[in-house]
């Protein structure tokens, strides 16, 4: 039963995962003053793309890439608890925490390689941004986490979401701000949304790490962009909204949270790359140090 | 003439799709390409029918040459039509693509487009305002879920007539012979 619920689960995130980025772009019309593709364009994008007749491939790696970033996404969404921990699919362990750290940054990393592969220059230099933002806003994400795991005590993920139970002065975002205003600003970066879109910065540098991907490649790499975009989400939501106790509750939360980097983003131009790295290791990361502090002394 | 081939359902499917999701490689030669932003923003909008600017030749779906075409940049657009993944289209934007315009007696300049590209739809006009080009785009998006835009096969099979086309306009060929 449980690899039933498993399959389930990972279909239900990628069909809602899609469903938000296609409602992303309706929203960004509306405030642009346009009319906006339909909300299921991006499902028709993806269909297109997987209908493609020809498919070129660099080599062996360059076909990895994709099939990387699909491994990574969805072993991160394993070890998230969608629901309520018991039932629905949720593989977790003492110190989950951390393996689900390394696991979001897999895809990136065998990503890397195979744009390599393709030799585009404009390639290499997105994979070089994208590392260089990913050392940027991991910091202020890893102490805001730091901050949570000492204060209930566990790096296990189904114990922080416990600590939370009952009422939602409770949640971590009301409990413990210094840590979740640091998260929450790395989640920014972690989108790559507007401000932070320095990776893929398709005026720029042409889609930066995509830029020699086309047809069934490029439907694999939306795929699991929208997959990793919703397990991000959750992840977000169990840390610090407390979880949910089913999956509509948790639908919604998703929602909520879904709007912060969309709005954030539709208002900001894009940060320089060392912009991006001074702001990450700026003012996040000293709120989320000094949150460290304080709940050290206390 | 190709005739009408019968289509089973996957290919109906398919067309449908790619009808309904075009992504935009803009090759902005001549004059053309001042008409493209207001296109794409908030006056007349053609992300409305699923129609987005693409990054790269590999992402996009169409090629759509805004205008007049020198033996420099042509040698340009054959490399970026061959590199997109089919199927693919390609738009002459302006009646510089189709006869050559007011650029007819130029001396760098080509005059058909047809003949070194497989144009699927011309869009008339010195310079097509943003109606024209989104009528234009909504006219090819009915011609693919007809399943009749087929100038990519044609460029495939008929290879060696498009190549003897452009090496003659192409004196210093260093293209590679197909570049895929
Ligand atoms: S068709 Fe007219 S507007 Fe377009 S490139 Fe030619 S001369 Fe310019």
């Amino acid at each position: 039963m449980n690899i039933v619920w498993t399959v389930l689960g990972i279909i239900g995130v990628y069909i809602y995962g899609v469903f938000l980025m296609g409602l992303g772009r309706k929203i960004s019309a509306r405030v642009q003053l346009r009319y906006g593709p339909p909300v299921y364009q991006n499902y028709i994008d993806i269909l297109k793309l997987w209908t493609k007749k020809t498919n070129i491939s660099h080599g062996i790696m360059f076909d990895l890439g994709p099939v990387f970033l699909l491994t990574g996404s969805i072993g991160t969404l394993l070890l998230i608890p969608i629901a309520a921990t018991e039932q629905l699919m949720y593989f977790g362990f003492s110190g989950d925490i951390i393996v689900i750290m390394y696991l979001m940054v897999f895809g990136s990393l065998g990503f890397a390689l195979a744009a390599s592969q393709g030799a585009n220059p404009f390639g290499i230099m997105g994979i070089s941004r994208a590392l260089t933002l990913l050392a940027a806003y991991e910091l202020p994400f890893i102490l805001g986490i730091v901050i949570l795991m000492m204060d209930a005590n566990s790096a296990s993920l189904s114990n922080i979401i416990s600590h939370q139970a009952g009422g939602y002065m409770n949640w971590y975002i009301f409990k413990q701000p210094l840590a979740a205003i640091p998260a929450f600003i790395a989640l920014l970066g972690m989108m790559g949304k507007q401000p932070f879109d320095i990776p893929i910065a398709p005026q720029e540098i042409a889609t930066g790490p995509m830029a020699e991907f086309g047809g069934k490649y490029l439907g694999m790499m939306m795929s699991s962009h929208a997959i990793f975009m919703t397990a991000k989400y959750i992840l977000f939501v169990n840390l610090f909204l407390g979880g949910a106790g089913n999956p509509i509750n948790m639908i919604f939360k998703v929602f909520l949270i879904w709007l912060f980097p969309l709005f954030v983003g539709l208002v900001y131009p894009r940060f320089k790359t060392s912009q991006a790295v001074r702001f990450f290791w700026g003012v996040p990361s000293l709120i989320g140090l000094i949150g460290l502090i304080i709940h050290w002394l206390r | 003439m190709i005739e009408k081939k019968k289509r089973n359902i996957f290919q109906i499917i398919d067309d449908w799709a790619s009808a309904r999701s075009l992504w935009l490689l803009m090759y902005c030669t001549g004059c053309g390409a001042i008409e493209l932003p207001p296109t794409m923003t908030s006056r007349y909008d053609m992300e409305r029918f699923g129609i987005a600017p693409a990054g790269t030749p590999r992402q996009a779906d169409i090629l759509l040459i805004t205008g007049y075409l020198s033996i420099k940049t042509l040698k340009r657009v054959i490399r970026a039509y061959e590199q997109m993944q089919s199927p693919k289209y390609v738009i002459g934007l302006g009646s510089c693509t189709i006869n050559g315009g007011m650029y007819w007696d130029s001396y760098n300049t080509i005059k058909m487009l047809d003949l070194y590209l497989p144009v699927d739809i011309w869009i008339a006009g010195c310079m097509p305002r943003p109606e024209s080009v989104i009528g234009g785009l909504n006219k090819l998006s009915d011609i693919i879920k007809a399943g009749e835009a087929n100038g990519w096969k044609k460029y495939n099979e008929n290879l060696k007539w498009y190549r003897a086309n452009q090496k003659k306009v192409i004196k210093k060929w260093d293209l590679p012979e197909f570049n895929y």
